[in-house]
């Protein structure tokens, strides 16, 4: 199993491996996604109250998901590159910051969307889309220091420090905004839970939420592929998988 | 100890010869204070009204223009490497800058707290409200801000950086801090407020010093 590990830890096997995985899981992921939305878009019925505005929470749910777990994600790798010195967690670090804040913009507009005809209001300073905000501000500071300090040797480190201290700070900032008075439904997705919504509506935002997973981890292990590539440019075996091509 | 106590006061010394440094956060802050009733206008209910979110502003901003100066000298003049090489512990290195940086920014902005209230109309509740907290949250700034000075000591330009970096840190202070000095003026009991931020305080004194030094030599193994 350790073993297992820190084979896949170093940048050839990773590339060989996740070769083999890269087509099937791009696809499935676009499958998904495209049955996901074409089921909530279609042929869920529309809500008493909200009409068919509530087909946006099929957009907008999995993102506000995928924004937060992310973070953790790209802090578990800042761990792992921290405590084992293992390179190819700092690639993972670096290329799923932007990917994760794409998807928390991504939470914030079409949350913006949703609101205006459910709300009457594209914002409101409500906990949880400031919680949402300060985590686009976070992933936000890991891009700038990485960018700020390209090409110097402790950049993976420093960048894998800011990771872990947002991510302590990510529980104490959602609770101490949860003290405003909340504008915003409680969650509305949960796995351990009864759903609180019908199983006709709840399913295919499963569907939806495991797609947008899908399409985070392929697109994520897309972006290191390339960057593999680039770090390791000089090496051997890089020269002769570019020969093939 | 002999490191926590030598370093303050090599740190109270140089900035007591060269106290611009010291002063202009300070000046900046009351400059900052007074330019809101110009643009907002002077009638007091208003500005009352919106008091401790200016303050509170006004001093976080000036705790960050103070912050980028942390560990810059030290670095440049080649201190911090000495420290992270000698024998002697990081953590209470940076547990004595953070101290010497505090009685040196979050000390004097505690003091001038009843100038800013006064130009802001606040009532003597919010007043005491207002220093009683900027007290309890300033070694927190100062704790949380080391991080963002110590990552990016080693760029040329850090100090706009710094502030993108730590400003989503200081969201839950700035929340806490501002509805606790809004409780104390409606009259209502604040000591849930104080425990929060002692706790966040504490919290911080046991952990933002990790971080610091980890950064810090991440800086120095260049």
């Amino acid at each position: 199993m350790l073993n297992w590990f820190h084979r896949l830890g170093s940048p050839k096997t990773f590339f060989e491996i996740s070769g083999r995985w890269q087509v099937p899981l791009l696809s499935l992921a676009v499958l998904m996604l495209a049955g996901g939305a074409a089921w909530a878009l279609l042929f869920v019925p529309p809500d008493y109250q909200q009409g068919n505005s509530v087909r946006i929470m099929y957009i907008h749910v999995p993102a506000a998901i995928l924004a937060q777990s992310g973070y953790v994600m790209m802090a578990g790798a800042a761990a792992v590159f921290l405590i084992w010195r293992i390179k190819l967690a700092d690639v993972a670090v670096k290329c799923v910051a932007p990917l994760g804040a794409s998807i928390t913009f991504l939470a914030l507009v079409t949350g913006a969307i949703w609101g205006k005809p459910t709300w009457g209001t594209w914002w409101v300073w409500d906990a949880r889309l400031t919680s949402t905000l300060v985590l686009f501000f976070l992933y936000i500071g890991v891009i700038a220091l990485r960018s700020a300090m390209d090409r110097q040797a402790g950049v993976g480190r420093a960048c894998a420090i800011l990771a872990l201290v947002g991510v302590v700070n990510l529980p104490v900032i959602k609770y101490s905004v949860d003290w405003w008075y909340s504008l915003h439904q409680p969650a509305s997705f949960s796995l351990t839970e009864k759903p609180s919504m019908p199983i006709e509506m709840w399913l295919p935002l499963l569907v939806m939420v495991i797609a947008y997973y899908l399409f985070f981890f392929s697109v994520w292990m897309m972006r290191i592929r390339n960057e593999i590539l680039v770090r390791e440019k000089n090496t051997d075996w890089v020269k002769q998988w570019l020969a093939v091509r | 100890m002999n490191l926590f106590i030598a370093s303050v006061r090599r740190d109270l010394l140089v900035h007591f010869r060269h106290p611009s440094e010291v002063l202009n956060p300070l000046v900046f802050f009351v400059v900052v204070i007074s330019l809101f009733p110009l643009g907002i206008g002077p009638e007091p209910g208003q500005l009352k009204a919106i008091a401790p979110g200016i303050v509170w502003v006004a001093a976080l901003l000036a705790t960050l223009m103070s912050m980028d100066s942390m560990f810059r000298s030290d670095f440049e003049d080649g201190s911090l490497e000495q420290i992270v090489l000698s024998e002697q512990s990081t953590f209470i290195f940076v547990l004595a800058k953070v101290v010497s940086h505090w009685l040196l920014s979050g000390l004097p902005l505690v003091l001038l707290m009843p100038l800013a209230a006064l130009l802001l109309f606040l009532d003597e509740a919010g007043v005491w409200a207002l220093t009683l907290s900027l007290l309890l949250v300033s070694p927190t700034l100062s704790l949380l801000g080391g991080i963002g000075a110590a990552l990016t000591v080693g760029l040329p330009r850090g100090g706009l950086l710094v502030t993108i970096l730590v400003m989503p840190l200081y969201v839950p202070v700035l929340v806490l801090a501002t509805a606790m000095v809004q409780a104390a003026e409606a009259g209502s009991d604040t000591i849930g407020y104080v425990y929060w931020l002692l706790a966040i305080l504490f919290g911080s004194m046991c952990l933002a010093p990790i971080a610091t030094a980890a950064a810090i030599n991440v800086a120095t193994d260049q």
